[in-house]
């Protein structure tokens, strides 16, 4: 055990003090004494000595007594509460020593008490307000998921922060690019609505809302009509999203009416086409039948007249009837039908009905493009008009391009004759073949004598099916609210921080090892990081025809044979898309060196300059771990703990490096990389580190 | 002779009718199938007046009123429109380009030679 000193010195100290007394009262009797009777004092310094011991032990056991009393204890306490204000869930102080101490520990224990209470209370609100903002969130990202309009909000720089899957649907169909991108390339968290719509235009639609706002109009949002690159035409809607009285961001609700618009001008130009030439004919009738009128005319002349007559009218019969096939589509349109699974479509009809219906053959995954709430009432007034007591069953087969949809029942039972025409409510025209009609099918009643069974047939229009959405395993990160902020683009790219940059993860595949001696790019994949989260659901996966052979023994590192890279695109309209899909990031790659080279070299066919900052993240995790022997992919991911999935597909290889990279960053950050700019520089300093060493 | 009315219209029920209509009031008749021939013939012929079809392929009705009425020889020709466009912007645009008067097809037969009976006056 170590020797307190200042233990020791409250011990040892009233002795010593005690000793000097004694001496200096000896002193003082010894010159009082004359010189001959300072023996008898020598002979009393034994005594002396005893008397002085006694003294100094209780002396020394009363200052070891205080010492603890009023000292150590006060450091234990000392000690103790800066333990407890380092760690709240550290023990409280035990009250020892003096009274006064005792009372002091327990006053700093009810202090401490109390911070204990108010952090969990803290912690409590916490948890309470995160988990409502998760609800909400996820509430709004379900319920933006299952609209059925595209909705995009972006901040006031134009800057995607989130979307719904119908708005990734829509841009598809405008994208150019390959189908490898997606429409990805238009829209993502972070990319710029601009490359869709027209800046000025949105800047028009705000200063329009603030002008109402200012005259005190409620109205806070515009429409307007846009076209699109590659030609179609966009209905905007755009409400801001105000925080207090500053708009912060915007709403937008896209409608693509491409389609609406030229059926419109379809039919105006049918409806013109058609009157005109009935004006004509009509002229034509007219005057021959005013001419047949003459009692003078010759008898060619009448006949000739009447041939006259009956030509027009076959003419404007043939024109109707053309009228009519030509627009058979278009009433379909107008008639809001949803896209429902028939199976569906039969049990919500049998729950209707009631018991006494069944299900008979009904067709797997047959889609039907319906009304279903008119189909369904026309059914069950049917049945109720069939009688109560007569058993029902429902079928639902393809036919060709349409589907039978039968309501069944035993010929006996009941007589239907005529019901298909009867309004089926009281003070309303509507029956049930009009519902039918509605959906440019019919409904007849039929009787099958061998089974001694009639039915009422509907014919129904299929579904074109649901415009697929890109089959993703995982959710994909459809907003970041993060991004509400607007960037400031002025700063250059080196001082921004790494955490905040927009990143592509990009690998390539390639027939060999050789840009310059003729090998080529068979495979490209990407993933985007934005606001420091990995945007999985908007990826770029792509197979390059390379224009000539693979080398079989390159086959084992990619997997990829010809025949895979047969009609693909050409790495002339991939790159493009590529580099649109990189727009306004910084490209990340492993031992990125390697592909940048290879595109490059395609800078002059394919006219796309990769003029990216990049960032290799061998050169970064070389700079993060300086002291490991090997950087390859896995040898990182299996240090930092990433799974790799994928190794050795363009599209896993990023999604790998892509993680790896995020892994690397708070690890960059210990060793002072934060910026691009530092990163970059730390980069070239260990690259040539290496090639020195 | 007669007084030389030309119907230019490419429909052949109309323009039967129309002749036969024409040679009861006793004026000599020219036909034109297409706009391009209707304006040879009043260039030829100096017909006075012209029933014109506003849509015929080659030139239009209109295309020839504007052309007639830019030839200093022949711009005293009386013009009368017989067309099936009827929107009122049909019409402008058909004595915009410098018809005298313009029917809209259908029309009655006594009505039309009344107007024309009226323009040669």
């Amino acid at each position: 055990m170590k020797l307190d000193r200042r233990l020791l010195v409250a011990a040892l100290a009233p002795g010593a003090a005690l000793a000097a007394w004694l001496a200096l009262g000896a002193l003082l009797v010894r010159a009082a004494l004359a010189p001959d009777q300072r023996g008898a004092l020598a002979s009393l310094g034994t005594l002396a000595f005893g008397w002085w011991l006694i003294a100094a032990l209780v002396a020394a056991w009363a200052g070891i007594r205080l010492h603890d009393r009023h000292v150590a204890s006060a450091g234990r306490l000392t000690d103790a509460t800066r333990l407890l204000v380092g760690d709240p869930d550290a023990p409280p102080l035990v009250p020892e020593g003096a009274k006064q101490q005792r009372m002091l520990a327990e006053a700093i224990n009810s202090l401490a008490a109390e911070r204990h209470a108010l952090r969990a209370d803290m912690a409590r609100l916490v948890d309470e307000a995160s988990a409502k903002v998760a609800l909400e969130r996820d509430q709004l990202g379900a319920l933006m998921a299952e609209l059925h309009q595209s909705v995009v909000v972006c901040n006031l720089d134009g800057r995607v922060l989130l979307y719904n899957g119908r708005a990734r649907t829509l841009f598809r169909r405008f994208s150019q690019a390959p189908d490898s991108a997606g429409g990805a390339e238009l829209i993502g968290l972070g990319r710029s609505i601009h490359a869709v719509i027209d800046r000025r235009l949105v800047d028009h639609a705000m200063e329009a809302i603030d002008r109402r706002l200012a005259r005190g109009e409620a109205a806070g949002s515009a429409r307007f009509v846009t076209t699109t690159p590659a030609g179609h035409l966009l209905q905007v809607g755009l409400a801001p999203v105000r925080t207090g009285d500053v708009a912060s961001g915007y709403v937008l609700l896209l409608d693509d009416i491409t389609d609406e618009v030229a059926g419109h001008a379809r039919r105006d130009s049918r409806l013109i086409a058609l009157t005109e030439a009935a004006r004509a004919s009509l002229a034509s009738l007219q005057a021959a039948l005013d001419l047949l009128d003459y009692p003078d005319l010759a008898a060619g002349e009448r006949e000739g007249f009447q041939t006259v007559v009956r030509a027009e009218v076959a003419a404007l019969a043939d024109r109707l009837a053309e009228l009519t096939a030509e627009t058979a589509g278009d009433a379909l349109t107008r008639w809001p039908l949803q896209d429902m699974l028939g199976a569906d479509l039969v049990t919500a009809t049998l729950r209707r009905i009631g018991p006494r219906a069944t299900a008979g053959e009904v067709a797997d995954a047959l889609w039907l493009s319906i009304d279903s709430f008119a189909l369904t009432e026309a059914l069950a007034f049917l049945a109720g008009r069939l009688g109560e007591e007569t058993p029902l069953t429902l079928r639902l087969a393809p036919a060709g391009a349409r589907a039978h949809l039968d309501l069944v029942w035993p010929t006996r039972d009941a007589n239907a004759a005529g019901l298909q025409a009867e309004p089926m409510q009281p003070g309303s025209a509507l029956s049930a073949r009009d519902v039918a009609e509605r959906h440019g099918g019919e409904l007849w009643l039929s009787h099958d004598r061998a089974s001694g069974v009639s039915f009422f047939r509907f014919l129904l229009p299929l579904a074109v099916g649901p415009e697929g959405e890109a089959s993703q395993p995982e959710r994909p990160e459809y907003y970041d609210f993060d991004l509400f902020s607007p960037s400031d683009a002025a700063h250059a790219l080196d001082d921004r921080s790494l955490e905040a940059l927009a990143y592509t993860v990009f690998d390539t595949e390639t027939t060999g090892l050789d840009p310059a001696g003729g090998d080529e790019i068979i495979q490209v994949g990407a993933v985007r990081i934005v606001n420091g989260k990995l945007l999985r659901g908007e990826r770029f996966d792509q197979l390059v025809d390379p224009g000539r052979s693979i080398p079989e023994a390159s086959i084992p590192f990619h997997g990829i044979r010809p025949e895979m890279v047969r009609g693909q695109p050409r790495i002339t309209s991939v790159l493009p898309a590529l580099h649109a899909f990189a727009a306004d990031t910084v490209l990340v790659g492993h031992n990125v060196a390697f592909d940048m080279r290879f595109l490059q070299l395609k800078e002059a066919a394919t006219g796309v300059r990769f003029d990216h900052p990049v960032l290799d993240t061998l050169l970064l995790a070389s700079v993060a771990q300086p002291d490991e022997a090997s950087h390859s992919l896995e040898a990182i991911a299996a240090r930092l703990g990433v799974t790799v999935s994928g190794r050795h597909s363009a599209a896993g290889d990023a999604l790998t490096t892509a993680q790896v990279f995020l892994k690397l960053l708070p690890l960059l950050a210990q060793r002072g990389v934060t910026t691009l700019g530092e990163a970059r520089a730390a980069a070239e300093a260990s690259y040539y580190a290496r090639l020195r060493y | 002779m007669g007084t030389k009315v030309l119907i230019a219209d490419d429909e052949p029920n109309i323009v039967v009718s129309l002749d036969f209509m024409m040679r009861r009031e006793g004026y000599d008749v020219l036909i034109a199938r297409d706009g391009t021939q209707a304006l040879a013939m009043i260039r030829a012929e100096r017909p006075r007046l012209v029933l014109l079809d506003a849509m015929m392929p080659g030139l239009t009705g209109f295309d020839v009123c504007e052309a007639v009425r830019a030839d200093p020889e022949v711009r005293e020709t009386r013009i009368l429109m017989l067309t099936a466009k009827g929107r009122e912007s049909d019409v402008a645009r058909g004595l915009g380009a410098g018809a005298d008067a313009y029917m809209t097809k259908p029309f009655s037969t006594r009505d039309l030679v009344a107007k024309v009976r009226d323009m040669l006056a």
